[in-house]
């Protein structure tokens, strides 16, 4: 165990895969300068061939790295921003997600795409977005979102070798937040739920950087003596349903936080699932706490108003549970 | 007796052996004209027909071991660079003998073992995924290239100038053969691209030719010095080939379009300078070959087809039970 920033643990987790890994490529904007520190030091380490700067060129970018994979590379293409992944859009969402599946598996395509995500920082609406739902829904692509130091490196390191298209998202701003990580070749299995905080009377499930605040919340409400389940998924494709299953069957409420606008968010799609699975054990109303449906503002006033945080999660437990106490009453 | 090429790579039998591949082009997509007409193919199909002598010029420079990528009118390229003509024709018909098991269709045949990376349904996305591939074979330095194989409209998407800028500036050793077939599916060209195609290359100083794209041999002999440029470190080069697509942007068109959007003049005017005709008579006009030649090689091709249509026709269409959905993951 060492004690690592975020950003640290990311560029540790890719020193030592490239270092083991010749077919291992890592390209994108500023890769060599490094804009968040993530890839910072690898040209000089691995060469100009294997970590490249690139043109500011998404479109064609995401599509090289679509081809490289097809013949034999593992490819890490860093867009920076994950808002970029819109503008390489098509080579993600027509090409990554689609060639292994219509060429009947003919070939894998190792690609992690990776790129910060999220607000809070008044990066504005161009550079803030929660963008995971999209990639959740086309199908061919894996989504990770790590919350912690140790699951940025042990799920980083997963993906790479992993011979699919990984959507990998980081937190933006959160780099620099310090964490216990594992030593050595530490690897997550995708699709494996962690338990953050243990109690019986709610479950929430957070994602990416909802999951701080959240645990927050629930230390707080501990101490009210409401016991909190929390659940960070880790990744969303595949998703450990079974974890948050068992959970809500235990606590009979749930309330997912996502960082997403809340049309078709990863939230209402676990919601759904376990208004599915897990009816007959729900105590009260499924409830989603997310982004309303705009873009992300400028001014910290603005911004800090639509984002879930420690005071909405905290109300909105507390708010279920009292709707339940009085539904008995009645 | 005129000389048809002082090439003394265009032996006779080579020639011979050109004119067999287009004619097997021509005779597998006419008989899906007719497929498509008796309403016996699923989906639709776009055909190359009149374009041959671009797939087939290119393609007899490479080897198994070089990329190809093409597009929606990918059965010429498909056939060109290897792929069966069975296992195309079964695909075409959705069976779950076809190249992609009935999972890709028409836009999306492909075969990796030809070095055939896909056809591609959308306009211009095979052009950053060659640009990929070559990146992995300037990597590998094994001398593959990579071609991408696209259209007049495909030059108006824009990852055609990233992917200009990018692999001149790291001198990958990609071919981007732009067939000029006159349109943008029903848009006549000159109604919507502007200037020479080719001298889109300029301003990134990367190297360009335009060749008669109905002249078999200028297009293996323009392919070739590109194709050595490419495998001797020298960068990129774009081709533009002006040929002219014979059938309508897909078959059956007229049954839907509410106007003609080309003259039947015109049409007739191309037809007269159709490349496989073209080659036969030069053929015997150079006393390198007789009529027999090319009555043998009909009814080799006759042949070859028939056994495709029947393999196709045997073949059983894929289980839907058959838990296929495993070919979106690795």
């Amino acid at each position: 165990m060492s004690k690592k920033r975020m950003i640290h643990a990311i560029n540790d987790t890719l020193d030592s895969e490239m270092a083991k890994d010749p077919s291992i490529v890592l390209f994108g904007e500023d890769v060599e300068i490094s804009l968040f520190g993530d890839t910072r030091g690898l040209k000089e380490k691995y060469g100009g061939e294997r970590v490249r700067n690139m043109p500011i060129s998404e479109t064609v970018m995401t599509g090289m790295a679509v081809g490289a994979a097809a013949v034999g590379q593992k490819v890490i293409c860093h867009m920076m921003f994950g808002n970029f992944m819109y503008t390489g859009f098509d080579s993600i969402a027509n090409q990554a997600s689609k060639l292994r599946y219509m060429t009947a598996g003919q070939i894998s395509l190792p690609i992690v795409y990776m790129g910060v995500f999220g607000g809070g920082r008044s990066s504005a609406a161009q550079h803030s977005d929660a963008m995971h739902p999209i990639f959740m829904n086309l199908g061919g692509l894996k989504v990770v979102l790590p919350a912690t130091p140790a699951d940025a490196a042990g799920l980083l390191r997963t993906a790479i070798h992993d011979p699919n298209p990984v959507i990998f998202l980081q937190a933006a701003g959160r780099g620099g937040e310090m964490g216990e990580v594992p030593d050595g070749d530490f690897a997550i299995e995708l699709g494996k739920a962690t338990k953050v905080h243990e109690g019986d009377d709610v479950t929430l499930v957070a994602i990416g950087a909802m999951v701080r605040p959240a645990l927050k919340a629930a230390q707080l409400l501990a101490a009210e003596g409401i016991g909190v389940d929390l659940i960070d998924p880790r990744s969303l494709v595949p998703l450990d349903t079974d974890a948050i299953f068992r959970s809500v069957r235990k606590t009979g409420r749930l309330i997912v936080v996502d960082e997403a606008r809340d049309m078709c968010s990863a939230a209402s799609h676990i919601s759904a699932l376990c208004a599915d699975q897990c009816f007959e054990a729900l105590k009260a109303p499924i409830r989603r706490l997310t982004v309303p449906d705009v873009a992300i503002p400028y001014s910290p006033t603005l911004e800090k108003a639509i984002l879930p945080n420690e005071g909405s999660i905290t109300n909105a437990v507390r708010t279920l549970l009292r709707k339940k106490s009085l539904a008995v009453e009645v | 007796m005129t000389v048809l090429c002082e090439d003394t790579n265009f032996s006779s039998e080579r020639l011979l052996g050109l004119y067999r591949d287009m004619l097997r082009i021509r005779r597998v997509e006419e008989r899906l004209a007719k497929d498509s007409r008796a309403g016996n193919l699923p989906g639709p199909v776009h055909l190359y027909i009149g374009q041959e002598a671009v797939a087939v010029g290119v393609c007899a420079n490479l080897t198994d071991d070089d990329w190809i990528t093409s597009t929606h009118r990918g059965h010429g390229h498909f056939l060109a660079k290897g792929g069966a003509a069975d296992l195309l024709m079964a695909e075409v018909y959705g069976r779950e003998t076809g190249i992609c098991r009935g999972h890709g269709g028409s836009m999306h045949v492909a075969d990796f073992s030809k070095g055939i990376i896909g056809a591609n349904g959308i306009v211009g996305a095979g052009i950053s995924i060659a640009t990929g591939a070559a990146w992995a074979a300037q990597l590998e330095k094994k001398g593959a290239v990579s071609i991408a194989f696209f259209g007049d409209g495909a030059a108006n998407q824009g990852v055609l100038a990233e992917a200009l800028n990018v692999a001149t500036l790291w001198k990958l050793p990609v071919i981007f053969v732009c067939e000029n077939n006159g349109f943008s599916e029903f848009s006549p060209s000159n109604t919507v691209t502007a200037g020479n195609i080719v001298d889109r290359a300029k301003p990134y100083g990367t190297a360009h030719e335009s060749v008669d794209g109905n002249d078999i041999v200028a297009v293996a002999q323009t392919a070739s010095r590109a194709i050595r440029r490419a495998r001797n470190g020298d960068g990129p080069t774009l081709i533009e080939a002006r040929t002219y697509r014979l059938h309508g942007h897909v078959e059956g068109e007229q049954t839907f379009l509410g106007a003609e959007y080309r003259l039947e003049q015109e049409v007739s005017d191309w037809r007269d300078r159709d490349p496989i005709p073209a080659l036969a008579s030069r053929m015997i006009d150079a006393g390198q070959a007789a009529r027999e030649d090319f009555e043998h090689i009909e009814a080799e091709i006759t042949e070859e087809v028939a056994r495709a249509v029947k393999f196709a026709e045997d073949s059983p269409f894929p289980d839907p039970d058959a838990q296929t959905a495993n070919f979106m993951f690795a």
